[in-house]
């Protein structure tokens, strides 16, 4: 579909920390693009025409956009908490639909049979109730009052508890998990995935973490996040159609995929095609 | 026992599964493969100047090739795996573990490229992982016909685990199994055994529903 609706958004093309002046040549929604640091210290986003691309650095990765932004990159305020752990999970590539990407990472009712003795185990597998809302005036997806029995929910976690998530949308290829701190209750860890679109089948996945945990060294922070990610991948690359589907005579969802069904609802309102499948084939 | 380990690493995992089957007890120090590069780091490459991971750890000993781990691990714990009770056993074991590095050259720089984003001439990595993928089910199948369920041998060997994790995770790699039977046979029967333990790419089997039985008074 088309990528124009989304071609104003911005969008992660590389890690912060791993920017330098050699660059690094990678696209954005199958314009070729050039990621480096400028003589300035700042990130120099080149288009495909040579033209210059709008850059930002927020959240451990540089941020561009193939159009004209109209609005800044999102805010994430728990991120600014002082005394975060802040994890750059690093690239890992799939072959599959960026709102893919994002859809699975929506989904609770996997935890068992993929993320098994890690997020969920059976016979723990039921989806209680949440709440979905599109929030008209953020203009956003939220899930809230998601709770799940998690065998080892963190890498802080010691044992099985319950956790409690709540789950953002805040552009067509971003999501951010809030989810229970095992060492700080009343605070919630903040876990996102950063979808880069190089083409509407093929992306990179930069996941990002800011966590209150004093005591994981990073090493062990970055291999807990690998491990779930790369779990997902296999299933994300054998998804049929690879494109995700909005028309609703497609798929039949159930009650636990209400915030699948709020994502696909709010792409298709706006427009976010890219990636999508307006019309079962 | 120390590994320095990297979760996501096939050859990382050879001497982690080979460990759980044979039950030893490893010491895992995590290694920031990606995105640190920490294997390119001072302190590894003094311990191992080819800059590669795993590296296993044993008092003076240091053994930085999967293969040797995973003889040494077998040696100490359960030499059966070693398959060396003939000379044509032993033979055959050799020839698979020399046969691995292929796959670790081939459907592992894919995998690689395709995941991790690193550098390679994609189909020429691709090709070379599917000949050796068809050289692996020619293999198979001949063991088949011999009444043989694993590659050197009817019982696991080092061999098994040796080829086993590149050859499963090859779909990472953009290579599909679905052509190979005898293969995905062989990595159902390794799955299945006692103390396996899975990689992410690599699930567990989830236990088999109980047989259906016909409904008393059902028409």
């Amino acid at each position: 579909m088309t990528r124009d609706t989304m071609i104003d958004g911005w969008y992660p093309v590389s890690l912060a920390s791993q920017l330098d002046a050699h660059g690094r040549s990678t696209a954005l929604m199958g314009e070729p693009i050039e990621v480096r640091r400028g003589e300035d210290g700042n990130a120099k986003v080149t288009g495909g025409n040579g033209r210059a691309l709008p850059a930002c650095i927020r959240y451990g990765h540089v941020w561009s956009s193939l159009g004209d932004p109209q609005k800044p990159l999102f805010a994430i305020p728990e991120a600014d908490q002082p005394g975060r752990r802040l994890v750059d999970v690093g690239v890992v590539r799939v072959r599959c639909s960026p709102l893919r990407a994002v859809e699975n990472f929506l989904d609770i009712a996997h935890f068992p049979f993929v993320h098994t003795d890690i997020l969920g185990a059976e016979p723990h597998t039921e989806v209680q109730n949440y709440k979905v809302e599109i929030r008209e005036d953020e203009d956003e997806v939220w899930a809230t009052q998601v709770r799940f029995y998690q065998p080892q929910a963190a890498k802080s976690a010691e044992g099985g508890i319950t956790t409690e998530y709540m789950y953002r949308v805040p552009a067509p290829t971003c999501s951010i998990l809030y989810k229970t701190c095992p060492p700080r209750p009343g605070e919630w860890d903040v876990i996102t995935l950063f979808v880069q679109p190089l083409a509407e089948d093929l992306c990179d996945v930069w996941p990002w973490m800011a966590l209150f945990d004093d005591e994981t060294p990073m090493t062990d922070l970055i291999h807990f996040q690998q491990t779930i990610f790369v779990q997902d991948r296999s299933i994300l690359e054998n998804q049929i159609p690879r494109l995700l589907p909005l028309d609703p005579g497609m798929e039949i969802p159930t009650r636990a995929d209400l915030t699948s069904v709020a994502y696909r609802r709010w792409l298709k309102r706006h427009g976010y095609t890219y990636g999508a499948q307006l019309v079962a084939q | 026992m120390k590994l320095y380990d990297y979760v996501l690493s096939p050859s990382c995992y050879k001497a982690r599964l080979m460990a759980a089957l044979v039950g030893v007890k490893l010491d895992i120090r995590p290694v920031d493969f990606h995105p640190g590069a920490e294997h390119r780091g001072p302190e590894l490459m003094a311990l191992n100047p080819a800059g590669s991971i795993p590296i296993l750890e044993d008092g003076d000993l240091v053994l930085t090739e999967s293969s040797a781990m995973l003889v040494y691990l077998a040696a100490k714990a359960a030499p059966q795996w070693l398959g060396n009770d003939t000379a044509g056993l032993a033979a055959r074991v050799q020839q698979w573990l020399s046969f691995s590095h292929r796959l670790t050259a081939s459907l592992g720089a894919a995998r690689l490229h395709e995941m991790l984003l690193r550098p390679g001439n994609i189909d020429a990595l691709q090709g070379q992982g599917t000949a050796a993928l068809r050289e692996l089910e020619a293999g198979l199948v001949e063991q088949h016909i011999r009444g043989q369920r694993f590659l050197a041998s009817d019982r696991p060997t080092v061999a098994d685990i040796a080829c086993f994790p590149y050859v499963a995770l090859a779909p990472d790699g953009g290579v599909s199994l679905d052509p190979y039977p005898a293969i995905r046979l062989w990595s159902r029967t390794i799955r299945g055994l006692d103390g396996f333990i899975e990689m992410p790419g690599i699930h567990r089997l989830h236990e088999l529903k109980p047989e259906p039985v016909p409904v008393v008074g059902e028409a």
